[in-house]
């Protein structure tokens, strides 16, 4: 263990196989191997569209450094089979230095992977399966990985004991016998691929996806109640939640439709209890009505949108930022609201338990904007810091013989409430323009005055350093959101070791639009190039409306399903002369 | 939450200050008479009562309580009242709508709240026309109902709201007729005693824009046979019936719903465990 500065490194291994090969099996515990030893690293996964079966890739990416995003470029391909392994060879180019490893007896390499130049090692995966009782094809590829990145075989096989061990001992022995088999075919060969030292100043890792760390933020920010219905890829925040959420005491009810579920959480809300509910773009769409009683009837909610590509069903499993519009713009009426966006997998965390705590403090409906990127990426993290955001609601008791006015005109907008079962506090929430008691209004002094009333509670709020993540220093700034920030801090990263300053301001709170906090960030700008995932440009278009920004601009953006990636947002950088 | 008393209410403590926006004549004032003595009856204060609602001149009834409501969007009654009941399972909780609500709009809720049983009352002031937005048919109108929107009548065959309820699973459903004040707060208070999801039809005349309604009083007359726990026998006797037989027609035994909570509240740090490797 050294106190020096250690060198950046990571590796980054595609397993790819027809589905039931077990490709992810292998990946999960090579990450999970890589964890116990004290390294980082993300996985992804890539699956057709096909419902079960199919092809599958384990696209792992270890490192010994925290690590936000995927590779752009792959430095070992192992390929139990070539099944359709077409159809997505696009998605993990193959450095020139890398190494393929495959089955002489799969047939011939895909022309889009053997094109790369990598040098190619002919293993027998299948035979070497083969001779092993109860030997399994992915294992003698997750040995081979381990063999070539240099992975310790005692984690391995512990992961492997704790992993498999509802499969049996005869499992266990024979997928160590596998792993083994693997790691000393890779001795054959010179090749090797070195994550470097790992630091072990900091271990205890934890090995979580965004949409998990999304319902733990928010369980941890004091939700206890969800309503859900199912729609990739945000089902396994539900999927988490359920259990979860028992667990603490509180419960998911599973509903008929979005129309449904989003109400459910209005209303269990209106009852006390804070609540949310996780969705896709599909989904978000038909909750809008409802989001706008959210906001008229001063009812706390969080709403997660895993994002995915649109329009329509659009592609289901693949990422893009273009549900911009419809979170901060999709309510009718004037309807104030918060939006909010993590902007790493480790962050998902942060800002789901942000989330609970801004729509509860202002009694607001809060979009949490995740995406497919985050939510179904897994991450070797390190163990995060314990945060103070907690959901405090103003509540209200009766303490004078004064009738309760629900909807009281307060300085910072935020009235106490009512809670069922209250004494002396029975009001009736309402989407109906109301009086400060709640009933029905049309006057005109009624709708100013809520309408303001709503409007500084949202504005006027101190959301503090929170609002974003500046990282590094220069006249040229990278501007973002999301997802977008891993690859742009590693974009700034590889830049600097040029010597190319680069500074890259990434949004976290999106509505209300922190206007002072982003001004003063993007202060001195020479050049901001404006990063996002949106074929229309939505973040852009939104900025503009919002506020003036300084020095030349320039803008790179497409739509999904193609992540951007760092190398392409350094490439920008570099290429402007 | 508060240990309900008997006879310690009057309806009067269930009814607001406000004034209701109803025409004169319109039968949801029976409809809030009735609902406000059931719940006097049943004993249980105010503060632990809710009335959720959509939209619609029905729906406009939790304001005119005096217990704490919810005036939601159009059709999602159900829905608000089912997330309140799971987190506040000690409120008293009765939903309250019109058929154009409940049927049209909010179909599909009804039918899935009858079939998850949760353990709430909900009332239907069914005038077979939208009255608030000046009348157009609903799912319970008559095929030939000649309408602005729908001149010489839909054409379609009215819905069955109670065989609905039935085949989709409600635990107790009833029918009643608003001006007959006397029964139809006994079925409430029946309704909201019985565990399970509640179904009450209430025929609540639309003054306005269906004056033949105003006959209702003459047409109405109590179901000539006993309530049932069979939803097949009960079910047959509402789908030949004339939809004016009033009274309680069934009465399940279904578990209600509940949400699957182990109450074990361990603090969320131990759920943080699973992610340490
Ligand atoms: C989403 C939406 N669509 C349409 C309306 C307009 N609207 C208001 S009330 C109503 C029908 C109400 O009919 P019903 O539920 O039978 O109640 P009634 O007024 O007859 O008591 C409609 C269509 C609305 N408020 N919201
Ligand atoms: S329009 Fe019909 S339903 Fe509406 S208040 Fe008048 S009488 Fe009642």
């Amino acid at each position: 263990m050294t106190n020096k500065a250690i060198p950046k490194k990571s590796v980054s291994v595609a397993i790819v196989g027809s589905g039931g090969a077990g490709s992810i099996t292998a990946g999960s515990i090579l990450l999970e191997a890589a964890g116990k030893t004290g390294w980082y690293g993300m996985m992804n996964r890539s699956v057709g569209p096909q419902i079960r079966g199919g092809e599958a890739a384990a696209l792992v990416r270890l490192a010994n450094h925290p690590v936000e995003c995927t590779a752009e470029k792959y430095d070992l391909l192992i390929a139990i089979d070539w099944k359709n392994a077409d159809r997505f060879a696009a998605e993990m180019p193959l450095k020139t230095e890398g190494l393929i490893i495959a089955d002489p007896t799969s047939g011939p390499i895909p022309e889009l992977i053997s094109s790369s130049g990598a040098t190619v090692a002919e293993i027998p995966i299948k035979e070497l399966a083969k001779e092993i009782p109860g030997g399994r094809e992915n294992m003698i590829a997750a040995g081979l990985a381990a063999g070539f990145i240099g992975l310790s075989v005692d984690d391995l096989m512990s992961v492997i004991g704790t992993k498999l061990a509802n499969k049996g001992q005869a499992a266990i022995d024979a997928s160590r016998a596998c792993v083994e088999a693997g790691i000393a075919q890779s001795r054959n060969y010179d090749f090797r691929f070195e994550i470097g030292e790992a630091d072990l100043r900091h271990k205890g890792r934890w090995l979580i996806t965004g949409n998990e760390a999304i319902g733990l933020g928010a369980i941890r920010g004091g939700v206890r109640f969800a309503a859900a219905y199912p729609i990739t890829p945000a089902t396994e925040v539900l999927e988490w939640l359920s259990p979860s959420l028992t667990e603490v005491g509180g419960a998911l009810v599973q509903a008929e439709d979005e129309l449904s579920s989003i109400n459910m959480a209005i209303g269990a809300s209106f009852g006390g209890q804070p609540s949310i509910t996780a969705t896709s773009g599909p989904g978000l769409s038909l909750m809008m009505e409802s989001l706008g009683l959210a906001a008229a009837s001063e009812v706390p909610i969080v709403v997660v949108d895993v994002m995915r590509v649109g329009p329509s069903t659009g592609i289901a499993t693949k990422s893009e930022q273009s549900d911009l519009n419809i979170a901060v713009y999709g309510f009718h009426g004037d309807a104030p609201h918060v939006v909010v966006a993590p902007l790493t997998v480790a962050d998902c965390l942060y800002t789901g338990q942000w989330a609970a705590h801004l729509a509860e403090a202002m009694q607001v409906p809060t979009i949490v904007l995740s995406d497919q990127a985050l939510g179904q990426s897994r991450v070797l993290m390190k163990r995060p810091a314990n945060l103070s955001f907690f959901a405090k609601r103003k509540t209200w008791e009766r303490t004078s013989e004064e009738p309760y006015l629900r909807y009281a005109l307060t300085a910072d907008g935020i009235s106490p409430m009512a809670i069922p079962g209250t004494t002396g506090g029975q009001y009736t929430a309402d989407g109906l323009t109301h009086s400060l008691r709640g009933h029905p209004s049309t006057r005109r002094s009624d709708q100013q005055d809520q309408m303001d009333k709503r409007h500084r509670k949202v504005a006027d709020f101190d959301y503090g350093v929170h609002w974003g993540e500046i990282t590094g220093e220069g006249e040229t700034v990278i501007l973002t959101w999301g997802s977008i920030t891993g690859p742009a801090r590693e974009a700034i990263r590889s830049l600097k070791a040029e010597g190319i300053k680069v500074k890259l301001v990434a949004m976290r709170l999106i509505a209300p639009f922190p206007k002072e906090a982003l001004d003063q960030s993007l202060k001195g700008a020479k050049r901001v190039l404006v990063v996002e995932q949106s074929h229309s440009g939505q973040f852009r278009n939104y900025l503009r409306a919002n506020t003036e920004i300084p020095g030349e601009i320039r803008h790179f953006h497409r739509p999904g399903p193609h992540n951007i990636g760092a190398g392409e947002i350094a490439a920008q950088i570099r290429d402007w002369k | 939450m508060n240990a309900p008393t008997k006879n310690k209410f009057s309806a009067r403590d269930f009814t607001s200050d406000l004034t209701p926006v109803w025409c004169p004549g319109c039968g949801d004032f029976h409809v809030l008479m009735s609902t406000t003595k059931a719940l006097a009856e049943l004993g249980t204060p105010p503060e632990d009562i809710a009335v959720i609602s959509g939209i619609g001149c029905s729906s406009r009834i939790p304001a005119y309580t005096d217990c704490y409501g919810f005036h939601g969007v159009h059709g999602r009654s159900l829905a608000l009242a089912t997330g309140l009941k799971v987190a506040s399972p000690g409120l008293t909780v009765l939903a309250m709508s019109g058929d154009g609500d409940g049927f049209s709009i909010g179909g599909n809720h009804f039918i899935h709240a009858c079939r998850r049983n949760i353990d709430i009352t909900y009332i239907v002031m069914d005038n077979r026309v939208y009255g608030m937005t000046k009348g157009q048919p609903s799912p319970t109108t008559e095929p030939d109902w000649d309408s602005a929107l729908s001149p010489g009548g839909t054409g379609l065959s009215p819905f069955h709201p109670l065989v609905i309820a039935l085949a989709s699973g409600a635990n107790f459903v009833a029918r009643s007729f608003s001006g007959d004040i006397k029964n139809t707060t006994k079925i409430i208070v029946e309704a909201v005693k019985h565990p399970g999801f509640s179904f009450v039809q209430i025929l609540s005349p639309c003054v306005t824009f269906r004056p033949d309604e105003k006959d209702w009083k003459n047409t109405v007359h109590p179901a000539s046979v006993e309530e049932t726990d069979d939803p097949a026998r009960a079910a047959r006797r509402i789908m030949t019936d004339d939809g004016m037989n009033t009274g309680i027609l069934y009465r399940g035994n279904r578990a209600p719903y509940k949400p699957q909570v182990t109450g074990k509240g361990v603090e969320t740090i131990e759920l943080e465990r699973q992610f340490e490797i």
